[in-house]
Protein backbone atom coordinates (compact mmCIF):
# COMPACT_ATOMS: atom_id res chain seq x y z
CA UNK A 1 0.00 0.00 0.00
CA UNK A 2 0.94 3.58 -0.50
CA UNK A 3 2.14 4.42 1.96
CA UNK A 4 0.00 8.24 1.78
CA UNK A 5 -2.85 6.15 1.47
CA UNK A 6 -2.17 4.05 4.46
CA UNK A 7 -1.75 7.01 6.51
CA UNK A 8 -4.46 8.97 5.30
CA UNK A 9 -6.39 5.44 6.33
CA UNK A 10 -5.48 5.55 9.49
CA UNK A 11 -6.21 9.10 10.11
CA UNK A 12 -9.58 8.90 8.48
CA UNK A 13 -10.59 5.54 10.43
CA UNK A 14 -9.47 7.12 13.79
CA UNK A 15 -11.47 10.32 13.24
CA UNK A 16 -14.75 9.07 11.80
CA UNK A 17 -15.32 6.58 14.97
CA UNK A 18 -14.48 9.88 17.09
CA UNK A 19 -16.65 12.27 15.67
CA UNK A 20 -19.25 9.59 15.10
CA UNK A 21 -19.05 9.48 18.72
CA UNK A 22 -20.13 12.84 19.96
CA UNK A 23 -23.67 13.11 18.86
CA UNK A 24 -24.93 9.81 19.91
CA UNK A 25 -23.04 10.47 23.34
CA UNK A 26 -24.74 14.08 23.65
CA UNK A 27 -28.00 12.55 22.81
CA UNK A 28 -27.53 9.32 25.38
CA UNK A 29 -26.46 11.29 27.68
CA UNK A 30 -29.94 13.46 27.41
CA UNK A 31 -32.10 10.47 26.80
CA UNK A 32 -30.95 8.27 30.13
CA UNK A 33 -31.50 11.62 31.96
CA UNK A 34 -34.83 12.05 30.93
CA UNK A 35 -35.60 8.22 31.69
CA UNK A 36 -34.22 8.72 35.04
CA UNK A 37 -36.21 11.90 35.78
CA UNK A 38 -39.46 9.79 34.24
CA UNK A 39 -38.74 6.59 36.76
CA UNK A 40 -38.15 9.14 39.84
CA UNK A 41 -41.26 11.15 38.94
CA UNK A 42 -43.11 7.74 38.24
CA UNK A 43 -41.38 4.38 39.77
CA UNK A 44 -44.22 1.97 39.37
CA UNK A 45 -43.73 2.52 34.98
CA UNK A 46 -40.00 1.62 35.56
CA UNK A 47 -39.93 -1.50 33.24
CA UNK A 48 -41.97 0.83 30.63
CA UNK A 49 -39.70 3.38 30.37
CA UNK A 50 -36.49 0.55 30.15
CA UNK A 51 -37.61 -0.93 27.81
CA UNK A 52 -38.44 2.33 25.56
CA UNK A 53 -34.76 3.20 26.87
CA UNK A 54 -32.84 0.61 25.59
CA UNK A 55 -34.70 0.75 22.29
CA UNK A 56 -33.96 4.14 21.36
CA UNK A 57 -30.35 3.92 22.99
CA UNK A 58 -29.82 1.16 20.62
CA UNK A 59 -30.93 3.41 17.61
CA UNK A 60 -28.85 6.12 18.72
CA UNK A 61 -25.69 3.71 18.92
CA UNK A 62 -25.95 2.75 15.71
CA UNK A 63 -25.15 5.95 14.26
CA UNK A 64 -21.29 5.21 15.83
CA UNK A 65 -21.82 2.11 14.54
CA UNK A 66 -21.72 3.30 11.41
CA UNK A 67 -18.51 5.22 11.74
CA UNK A 68 -17.17 1.91 13.18
CA UNK A 69 -18.03 0.01 10.12
CA UNK A 70 -16.43 2.81 7.55
CA UNK A 71 -13.28 2.73 9.83
CA UNK A 72 -12.89 -0.74 9.69
CA UNK A 73 -13.91 -0.56 6.09
CA UNK A 74 -10.81 1.65 5.80
CA UNK A 75 -8.25 -0.41 8.29
CA UNK A 76 -9.37 -3.88 6.89
CA UNK A 77 -10.83 -3.67 3.56
CA UNK A 78 -9.70 -0.66 2.21
CA UNK A 79 -11.03 0.56 -1.57
CA UNK A 80 -7.61 2.50 -2.74
CA UNK A 81 -4.99 -0.47 -1.44
CA UNK A 82 -4.19 -1.95 -4.91
CA UNK B 1 10.43 -20.05 31.13
CA UNK B 2 7.09 -20.73 31.37
CA UNK B 3 5.49 -17.48 31.79
CA UNK B 4 7.50 -16.08 28.51
CA UNK B 5 5.79 -19.39 27.10
CA UNK B 6 2.57 -18.49 28.25
CA UNK B 7 2.35 -14.68 27.25
CA UNK B 8 3.63 -16.48 23.93
CA UNK B 9 0.94 -19.00 23.90
CA UNK B 10 -1.90 -16.35 24.77
CA UNK B 11 -0.79 -13.46 22.12
CA UNK B 12 -0.64 -16.20 20.07
CA UNK B 13 -4.55 -17.12 20.96
CA UNK B 14 -5.59 -13.94 20.97
CA UNK B 15 -4.22 -12.26 17.38
CA UNK B 16 -7.04 -10.12 15.54
CA UNK B 17 -8.25 -11.48 12.46
CA UNK B 18 -10.55 -9.83 10.53
CA UNK B 19 -11.21 -10.27 6.61
CA UNK B 20 -9.31 -13.89 6.97
CA UNK B 21 -11.94 -16.61 6.44
CA UNK B 22 -11.71 -20.31 6.55
CA UNK B 23 -12.97 -20.84 2.99
CA UNK B 24 -14.89 -23.45 1.38
CA UNK B 25 -15.10 -23.90 -2.24
CA UNK B 26 -18.57 -25.16 -3.88
CA UNK B 27 -18.37 -24.89 -7.70
CA UNK B 28 -17.61 -21.41 -8.19
CA UNK B 29 -18.87 -20.02 -4.88
CA UNK B 30 -16.35 -19.70 -2.29
CA UNK B 31 -18.57 -20.00 1.47
CA UNK B 32 -17.15 -18.40 5.08
CA UNK B 33 -16.89 -21.88 6.50
CA UNK B 34 -16.23 -20.44 9.87
CA UNK B 35 -19.67 -19.28 9.67
CA UNK B 36 -21.69 -21.99 8.67
CA UNK B 37 -19.72 -24.06 11.55
CA UNK B 38 -20.91 -21.96 14.05
CA UNK B 39 -24.65 -21.89 12.38
CA UNK B 40 -24.84 -25.51 12.69
CA UNK B 41 -23.85 -25.31 16.08
CA UNK B 42 -26.80 -22.67 17.16
CA UNK B 43 -29.27 -24.38 14.86
CA UNK B 44 -28.43 -27.94 16.51
CA UNK B 45 -28.43 -26.50 20.07
CA UNK B 46 -32.14 -24.73 19.36
CA UNK B 47 -33.34 -28.03 17.63
CA UNK B 48 -32.48 -29.83 21.05
CA UNK B 49 -33.88 -27.49 23.30
CA UNK B 50 -37.23 -27.15 21.30
CA UNK B 51 -36.67 -31.34 21.14
CA UNK B 52 -36.39 -31.43 24.82
CA UNK B 53 -39.35 -29.36 25.82
CA UNK B 54 -41.96 -31.07 23.76
CA UNK B 55 -41.04 -34.40 25.09
CA UNK B 56 -43.64 -35.66 27.14
CA UNK B 57 -45.92 -32.67 27.10
CA UNK B 58 -47.74 -31.99 30.41
CA UNK B 59 -51.07 -30.06 31.25
CA UNK B 60 -48.45 -28.95 34.14
CA UNK B 61 -45.36 -27.54 32.45
CA UNK B 62 -42.07 -29.14 34.51
CA UNK B 63 -38.79 -28.97 33.55
CA UNK B 64 -37.30 -28.36 30.02
CA UNK B 65 -41.13 -27.63 28.98
CA UNK B 66 -41.45 -24.84 31.56
CA UNK B 67 -38.50 -23.58 30.46
CA UNK B 68 -39.28 -23.15 26.80
CA UNK B 69 -42.73 -22.00 27.52
CA UNK B 70 -41.53 -18.96 29.30
CA UNK B 71 -39.03 -18.52 26.11
CA UNK B 72 -41.83 -19.07 23.52
CA UNK B 73 -44.12 -16.34 25.79
CA UNK B 74 -40.93 -13.77 25.92
CA UNK B 75 -40.19 -13.68 22.24
CA UNK B 76 -44.55 -14.05 22.10
CA UNK B 77 -44.48 -10.48 23.92
CA UNK B 78 -41.74 -8.76 21.55
CA UNK B 79 -44.12 -9.42 18.22
CA UNK B 80 -47.87 -8.79 20.24
CA UNK B 81 -46.15 -5.55 22.09
CA UNK B 82 -45.59 -3.94 18.26
CA UNK B 83 -47.75 -5.31 16.19
CA UNK B 84 -50.72 -5.50 19.20
CA UNK B 85 -53.51 -8.14 20.11
CA UNK B 86 -54.91 -8.76 16.92
CA UNK B 87 -52.25 -9.22 14.16
CA UNK B 88 -49.36 -10.72 16.22
CA UNK B 89 -50.15 -14.47 15.97
CA UNK B 90 -49.05 -14.81 12.63
CA UNK B 91 -45.63 -13.38 12.91
CA UNK B 92 -44.78 -14.80 16.20
CA UNK B 93 -42.80 -17.92 14.57
CA UNK B 94 -40.64 -15.24 12.42
CA UNK B 95 -40.11 -12.56 15.55
CA UNK B 96 -39.24 -16.00 17.52
CA UNK B 97 -37.11 -17.24 14.97
CA UNK B 98 -34.87 -14.11 14.28
CA UNK B 99 -34.52 -13.66 18.23
CA UNK B 100 -33.47 -16.82 18.73
CA UNK B 101 -30.85 -17.34 16.28
CA UNK B 102 -29.49 -13.70 17.29
CA UNK B 103 -29.29 -14.41 20.45
CA UNK B 104 -27.88 -18.16 20.16
CA UNK B 105 -25.23 -16.12 17.37
CA UNK B 106 -24.23 -13.53 19.85
CA UNK B 107 -24.28 -15.71 23.09
CA UNK B 108 -22.25 -18.64 21.46
CA UNK B 109 -19.76 -15.97 20.21
CA UNK B 110 -19.17 -15.02 23.56
CA UNK B 111 -19.29 -17.54 25.88
CA UNK B 112 -17.77 -20.82 24.23
CA UNK B 113 -14.28 -20.81 23.76
CA UNK B 114 -13.69 -21.04 19.91
CA UNK B 115 -9.94 -19.91 20.29
CA UNK B 116 -9.15 -23.16 21.63
CA UNK B 117 -9.89 -24.29 17.80
CA UNK B 118 -7.72 -23.84 15.66
CA UNK B 119 -8.58 -23.76 11.94
CA UNK B 120 -6.02 -23.26 9.26
CA UNK B 121 -7.21 -20.15 8.08
CA UNK B 122 -9.76 -17.53 9.99
CA UNK B 123 -11.19 -18.64 13.26
CA UNK B 124 -15.06 -19.40 14.91
CA UNK B 125 -16.44 -16.48 16.15
CA UNK B 126 -20.25 -15.32 16.61
CA UNK B 127 -21.72 -15.67 13.06
CA UNK B 128 -23.36 -12.76 12.96
CA UNK B 129 -19.56 -10.81 13.07
CA UNK B 130 -19.89 -11.63 9.54
CA UNK B 131 -21.63 -9.02 7.15
CA UNK B 132 -23.33 -11.99 4.94
CA UNK B 133 -25.02 -13.37 7.98
CA UNK B 134 -26.53 -9.79 9.04
CA UNK B 135 -27.35 -9.00 5.55
CA UNK B 136 -29.07 -11.91 5.09
CA UNK B 137 -31.31 -11.47 7.98
CA UNK B 138 -32.45 -8.19 7.53
CA UNK B 139 -33.50 -8.62 3.92
CA UNK B 140 -35.29 -11.49 5.86
CA UNK B 141 -37.16 -8.61 7.26
CA UNK B 142 -37.46 -6.63 4.25
CA UNK B 143 -39.43 -9.83 2.65
CA UNK B 144 -41.22 -10.28 5.01
CA UNK B 145 -42.61 -6.68 5.93
CA UNK B 146 -43.25 -6.43 2.05
CA UNK B 147 -45.36 -9.72 2.30
CA UNK B 148 -47.17 -8.83 5.62
CA UNK B 149 -48.17 -4.98 3.53
CA UNK B 150 -49.27 -7.04 0.06
CA UNK B 151 -51.72 -9.65 1.27
CA UNK B 152 -53.48 -7.31 3.89
CA UNK B 153 -53.78 -4.50 1.08
CA UNK B 154 -53.00 -6.47 -2.25
CA UNK B 155 -51.62 -3.40 -4.69
CA UNK B 156 -53.29 -0.48 -2.39
CA UNK B 157 -49.97 -1.13 -0.65
CA UNK B 158 -47.99 1.21 -2.72
CA UNK B 159 -50.19 4.70 -1.29
CA UNK B 160 -48.09 4.40 1.24
CA UNK B 161 -45.41 5.89 -0.47
CA UNK B 162 -47.22 8.74 -1.44
CA UNK B 163 -48.77 8.86 2.12
CA UNK B 164 -48.76 12.01 3.94
CA UNK B 165 -47.82 14.29 0.33
CA UNK B 166 -46.34 12.86 -2.96
CA UNK B 167 -43.56 14.94 -2.15
CA UNK B 168 -41.82 12.77 -0.13
CA UNK B 169 -41.95 9.91 -2.32
CA UNK B 170 -38.22 9.50 -2.52
CA UNK B 171 -37.69 9.64 1.00
CA UNK B 172 -40.48 6.98 1.32
CA UNK B 173 -38.46 4.74 -1.41
CA UNK B 174 -35.24 5.46 0.19
CA UNK B 175 -36.48 4.14 3.55
CA UNK B 176 -36.84 0.95 1.92
CA UNK B 177 -33.30 1.28 1.36
CA UNK B 178 -31.95 2.08 4.80
CA UNK B 179 -33.86 -0.33 6.93
CA UNK B 180 -32.23 -3.20 5.79
CA UNK B 181 -28.75 -1.51 5.49
CA UNK B 182 -29.36 0.03 9.16
CA UNK B 183 -30.49 -3.35 10.97
CA UNK B 184 -27.75 -5.46 9.06
CA UNK B 185 -25.14 -2.75 10.76
CA UNK B 186 -26.44 -2.47 14.10
CA UNK B 187 -26.08 -6.19 14.49
CA UNK B 188 -23.07 -6.46 12.37
CA UNK B 189 -21.26 -3.34 14.25
CA UNK B 190 -21.96 -3.84 17.44
CA UNK B 191 -20.85 -7.79 17.59
CA UNK B 192 -17.68 -7.21 15.64
CA UNK B 193 -16.58 -4.49 17.66
CA UNK B 194 -17.76 -6.11 21.13
CA UNK B 195 -14.92 -9.09 19.69
CA UNK B 196 -12.27 -6.44 17.94
CA UNK B 197 -12.55 -4.84 21.86
CA UNK B 198 -12.03 -8.10 23.55
CA UNK B 199 -9.20 -9.44 21.59
CA UNK B 200 -7.19 -5.97 21.67
CA UNK B 201 -7.81 -5.88 25.44
CA UNK B 202 -6.81 -9.52 25.65
CA UNK B 203 -3.59 -8.77 22.86
CA UNK B 204 -2.88 -6.23 25.96
CA UNK B 205 -3.31 -7.70 29.11
CA UNK B 206 -4.07 -11.57 28.56
CA UNK B 207 -5.94 -11.87 32.44
CA UNK B 208 -8.52 -10.49 34.26
CA UNK B 209 -9.05 -7.24 32.50
CA UNK B 210 -10.86 -8.18 29.56
CA UNK B 211 -13.38 -9.78 32.11
CA UNK B 212 -16.02 -6.77 32.40
CA UNK B 213 -16.02 -6.12 28.91
CA UNK B 214 -16.56 -10.10 27.88
CA UNK B 215 -20.12 -9.53 30.79
CA UNK B 216 -20.74 -6.19 28.57
CA UNK B 217 -20.14 -8.44 25.02
CA UNK B 218 -23.05 -10.73 26.72
CA UNK B 219 -25.11 -7.92 27.72
CA UNK B 220 -25.10 -6.47 23.93
CA UNK B 221 -25.80 -9.47 22.56
CA UNK B 222 -28.66 -10.25 24.24
CA UNK B 223 -29.89 -6.35 23.94
CA UNK B 224 -29.17 -6.45 19.97
CA UNK B 225 -31.01 -9.71 19.62
CA UNK B 226 -34.01 -8.11 21.28
CA UNK B 227 -33.73 -4.56 19.16
CA UNK B 228 -33.66 -6.73 15.93
CA UNK B 229 -36.36 -9.07 16.60
CA UNK B 230 -38.52 -5.57 18.07
CA UNK B 231 -37.59 -3.57 15.04
CA UNK B 232 -38.47 -6.39 12.89
CA UNK B 233 -41.77 -6.21 14.40
CA UNK B 234 -41.69 -2.58 13.92
CA UNK B 235 -41.28 -2.70 10.32
CA UNK B 236 -44.16 -5.45 9.97
CA UNK B 237 -46.50 -3.17 11.95
CA UNK B 238 -45.65 -0.50 9.77
CA UNK B 239 -46.76 -2.16 6.24
CA UNK B 240 -49.97 -4.19 8.12
CA UNK B 241 -51.20 -0.01 9.29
Amino acid sequence: MDSIIAGASVIGAGLSVGLAAIGPGIGQGTAAGQAVEGIARQPEVENQIRGTLLLSLAFMEALTIYGLVVSLALLFANPFAS
Amino acid sequence: MFPLDFLNNSILLSGVEIGTHFYWDIGDISLHGQVFLVSWFVITILLILAFLGTQNTARIPQEWQNFMESVIEFTQDIAKNQLGESFYRPWVPFISTLFLFIFGCNWAGAIVPWKLLILPEGELAAPTNDINTTVSLALLTSMAYFYAGFSKKGIGYFKRYIQPTPILLPINILEDFTKPLSLSFRLFGNVLADELTISVLVLLVPLIVPLPIMGLGIFAGSVQALIFSTLAAAYICEALE
